[in-house]
Parts: structure tokens; sequence; C-alpha cells
């Protein structure tokens, strides 16, 4: 196994240059996510739009390693203006990557960028720092549909 | 045991090879690489052994029973606490085995906790461990979570207030308002006598001296201190030290509490049931002394009897030696981090009065990182909060990389990890 599978150029890109970082308002639902053991963090906020069919919009800030932040960038720019149920598809497609130990054929269509974190599913004490953001986004969602 | 004996040389390579982990490849079958020992030491062959042979020819109830195999299992669960006993000083009657040095820490806060609670219907409780609002446990700002949560607990629990003494931005302890710190509400001082994430090591002795002042108990986490230099209870002063099996050669799941006699004989058991009783009729039940009264259940004798080999083998190499030893590493790598620009230490940059366990950050990565990167090379270090979230927050970090040797490490280990190092930089495009 090579290193390079894991911190493939996409990653150290997304690392580098996080794409929607900063947190905006207004903003329906928030969420709070750490990692206790590295001490990751991440805060994201959701507005939905009115039918709260789709996310009007998806904001962050985080702290972490080049993994957990690659992570939130990749989330922002593949679920940022569309439906919750493209965000269902997405980070279910998402995490049965992640738990597959590398052995999966991930959806370009829905991951984009996503797809190079196959790697990091390699690395099991890596994995909770790929999902952080997405369980975070979900969190706020349920709590942007009033439902915690 | 393999050792040469010239002067305080130990043959390290000659050691190593009593610890079969370390001849195995780890990822990219590369040479283990193992500077991980403050989580967890490996354990030699010795030990290993003497806990398979615990299995394979005297498995059977320790303190039950009548029948010959009983008898010698009885005798080797209490030949190793003797042993133990021996190593830090302390009577055998003085050390209670737990499951780990957080059980240890928590019987000690339990038992107060029950003293406290009974002393309501019970007028022979001992004063001293009744806990009322207003009282003060004293902590440091470095504890291990194990040393300070079971504290946290304790106050919410009796209305006591839990104070700590603080760290300085540089990562040692500020003794400057121990007067005022330690003073006539002060019940319980709870203190580590070696951090786990900045290696420094407690003044005990001033600790000790401002317990006794104000009549409060000390209690001492001494995880990192007695793997690795030479303890003797009675010289820190201290009412009770807490610590495990694991980090100084040992099994897993086996911990120790070394108390003196008159504390364990005043406070009240923590886990109850069979084995730490005297007498039990349906209404209620009387105690065995300490240290069976703490000891409730069927003990984890064979970790005792691993544990006890690995005492012997510490033992036979001296802890002076190993002291000596790990002072070389720490100064090694002390010295050839200061010279990697780019490199943060926290805690004291000097060798002299700290363990080998350094923590530092590299410029721009995050620890998880560069552990990775390291780990590629087959180097194990500790990423992360260390369980010490208190400290980062001090240190304004979110973690650290943190290094940390044994009796096993010899100076490639240290130059492997500064090259590591350097590679994680150039890895990264830092360099």
């Amino acid at each position: 196994m090579n290193l390079t599978n894991m911190y493939q150029e996409v990653i150290l890109d997304h690392y580098k240059s996080p794409r929607g970082k900063g947190l905006k308002e207004p903003f329906q639902g928030e969420s709070h996510h750490v990692n206790p053991t590295c001490g990751d963090e991440i805060t994201v906020r959701v507005q939905l739009t009115d039918d709260k069919k789709k996310i009007e919009k998806i904001s962050y800030e985080s702290t972490g390693c080049s993994i957990s932040q690659a992570s939130a960038s990749i989330m922002f720019e593949q679920v940022d203006g569309n439906s919750l149920e493209n965000f269902d598809k997405t980070s279910g497609e998402f995490l049965a990557m992640m738990q597959s130990k590398g052995i999966f054929e991930p959806s370009e269509d829905l991951l984009g960028d996503g797809i190079s974190m196959i790697g990091v599913a390699q690395y099991p004490a890596r994995i909770k720092c790929a999902l952080l953001s997405w369980m975070a986004a979900k969190d706020a969602i349920i709590r942007a549909r009033g439902e915690k | 045991m393999t050792l040469t004996d010239s002067k305080f040389k130990l043959d390290i390579k000659q050691i190593q090879l009593d610890f079969p982990i370390l001849s195995r490849e780890v990822r990219n079958n590369r040479k283990l690489i193992y500077l991980d020992s403050a989580a967890t030491s490996q354990k030699p062959q010795v030990v290993i052994d003497a806990q398979n042979n615990f299995y394979e020819t005297i498995n059977s109830g320790v303190h039950r029973g009548a029948y010959y195999l009983a008898e010698l299992a009885t005798d080797a669960h209490e030949h190793a606490r003797e042993v133990i006993a021996n190593f830090v000083n302390l009577k055998p009657n003085e050390i209670v085995f737990t499951k780990n040095a957080t059980e240890s820490l928590n019987l000690l806060s339990y038992s107060f906790l029950n003293a406290t609670l009974k002393s309501k219907n019970d007028p022979t409780i001992d004063k001293r461990l009744i806990l009322k609002p207003g009282d003060e446990i004293l902590v440091t700002e470095l504890e291990h979570h194990a040393n300070l949560v079971p504290w946290q607990e304790l106050c919410l629990k009796t209305g006591a207030v839990l104070k700590w003494i603080p760290i300085t931005d540089e990562g040692v302890l500020d003794y400057s308002k121990i007067d005022s710190l330690i003073n006539s509400r002060t019940k319980i001082v709870a203190i580590s006598h070696m951090s786990n994430v900045l290696g420094s090591i407690t003044d005990l002795d001033l600790i000790s001296k401002a317990s006794k002042s104000v009549g409060a108990f000390l209690f001492v986490d001494a995880c990192q201190s007695v793997p690795h230099i030479p303890v003797d209870f009675h010289k820190l002063g201290a009412d009770a030290i807490a610590w495990s099996g694991h980090k100084m050669l040992g099994p897993l799941g086996i911990g120790l509490l070394g108390a003196t006699e008159e504390l364990l004989e005043i406070m009240p058991p923590f886990i109850s049931g069979g084995s730490m009783i005297e007498t039990v009729t349906m209404s209620k039940s009387t105690f065995a002394k300490a240290p069976k009264k703490f000891e409730a259940g069927t003990p984890p004798a064979a970790e005792a009897v691993g544990l006890g080999a690995a005492v012997e083998y510490l033992q036979k190499i001296g802890m002076e030696n190993v002291h000596n030893h790990e002072r070389h590493l720490t100064k090694l790598m002390l010295d050839g981090l200061k010279e990697i620009k780019g490199v943060t230490i926290y805690g004291p940059v000097d060798d002299r009065d700290r363990g080998s366990t350094v923590s530092f950050a590299l410029d721009g990565l995050h620890p998880h990182d560069v552990g990775q990167v390291l780990d590629d090379m087959g180097i194990a270090v500790r990423v992360g909060n260390h369980c010490a979230r208190p400290i980062m927050d001090k240190l304004k970090v979110q973690s650290t990389t943190r290094a940390s040797t044994y009796i096993y490490n010899d100076d490639s280990d240290i130059h492997a990890l500064l090259e590591g190092i350097d590679e994680v930089f150039r890895f990264f495009g830092k360099k």
C-alpha cells in the first residue's frame, strides 16, 4: 500500500484551498461535531428552501487534519444548493465507501472529488476524520427540518 | 537475562531480542520502530511465558478451593503481589490489584463518596474521609483524564469544590500559588508524578509538605513514573499511588493501587461482592481486611503473575539503568528536534527533571497527518490529545504528536524518528 493512495493530489488540493469555508447567515440548523481522540472540530450550518426539499445554503467552519478538512470541502461542493434527496444518496454513497475497506467502486456522479477518498477507507483510524463533516451536515439538516 | 554487566551500559541489542514483537514487520514491510510506550509498553518473552505458564500448569481459582492447583495459583498470585510491593517499597498488604490505573483512581474517589454517604448512618466512618460542601479537592491542569474526571464526579456528588494548580504557557506546573491552593479546606490532593503529555516530573516534595501541613490526603498518579524511574513510595510522601501494569512490560488488564496500611484500613470498599467479605447474612455483611476488601470477584491471576515477571525483569536490569538509558535517548531526541526547523517542543526542553515522553508539533501540519506519514515508515507514535484535553487548551493546540521510549529503544530509533520528521515535511511540500 502506498501513502499516496490516501493523500491523493486532489485531497491535498482541497486541504490547501478549502471550498466554501466560513460560516454563513441565515441558517435554520447548526451542528457542532468533535472527534474526541484528535480534537478535530467542525460546525456546519444549513439553510433549507421554503419547501424544505433543498439545501439553499450549507456552510462550515472547521479545524483538523488534511483528511477531515478536505472531506468538508468536498462535502460542501457536492451538497451545497442540491436537494435533500441528493444529500441522502451522496452521504449514503460516501459512508458505504468509507466502510468498504477500500473495495468499492464509488459513483463519481454522486461523490465528485470525493471518490479520491477511497484510499482513506484502507486506514481504519482515519475513517472518522473523513466522516466528521458528513455526520455534522446530516445532523444540521435534521435540526434545520425541525426534527431535533 | 540477556544483559551485559558493563557499568550502566545496557546491551540494548540483547534486550531487544527479549521482545518478540520487535522482530515483526509493519506497514510496507518496514521494521517496527515503537515510540509509543507511554501508551502501552511491549512485553518481553518472560512475561508472555509467565502468563501462559499460569494457564498451562496452575490455572484454578485463587483464594478459593482446598486442592493442590488452587494452592499453587494462590501462591503465584500472592508471590506477584510481594514482588510488586517490594518494587515500590510497600508491604504486600498495601498493594491492591485492580483492572487498570483508572480503576485504582476510581477506587479512591468512590471510597470517599461511599464514606461520605455511609457516614449519615454509620458513626464509625473516619471523619477524614467525609466530604462536605465547600471542601476542596486539588488537581493540576496537566492531569490525564483518569486523574481528573473521577474527582470532578466526586465534587458533583458531594458539593466539594475542584481546584487546580495551573500550568504555564510553557507547559510546566506553576507552583507560585501553592500556599493558597493547598489550604485548610483541602481534603484531597491528586496529582500526576510525571506528565503523560509533556514528560515533566512534579515536585512532589513541595506538594507533599504542603498537603501534610493541612492534613490533606496526597494521591499520586504514577503511571508514567513507576515504569521508567526508581520510585520508593515512602520517599514520595504520598498516601496512595495508582499505576498500571501494561505500561511497565506487564500484561493488559491489571492495575495497581499502593497505599498506606492505615488508609486502606479506614477506606470503605468500592466494588462489593464475593472475595471481599468476612461474613454475609441476608441483611448485612462485614468486609475482609485490605487488600482483599478492595478485590471483589475472581482476580486476573494470570495477569498478576505476568506482571510479577515484568517487575523481576526490570529489577534485573535495574531501574537506575532504565532511567539512565532513557535519559540518554531523551537528550538525543530533544537535541535532534531542536535542530529541525519548524518543530515546536512542548514541555521541558532539557533532559533533566523529565521523562522520555516528548510532545511536539510540526509547523502547518496536523498531528494525524504527521503520524500517518511516520507510520508509513514503520514508526509508531501517538497523535491526539493523549487523554489530557485541558493541556491542549492551555498550549492552544488541538492535539500533539508524542514520542516516548523504553528500554528496548536505541539510538537508531531516535534517528529514524528525526529523519522521519524531515520526510513528513517533504511529503506535504513544506521543505
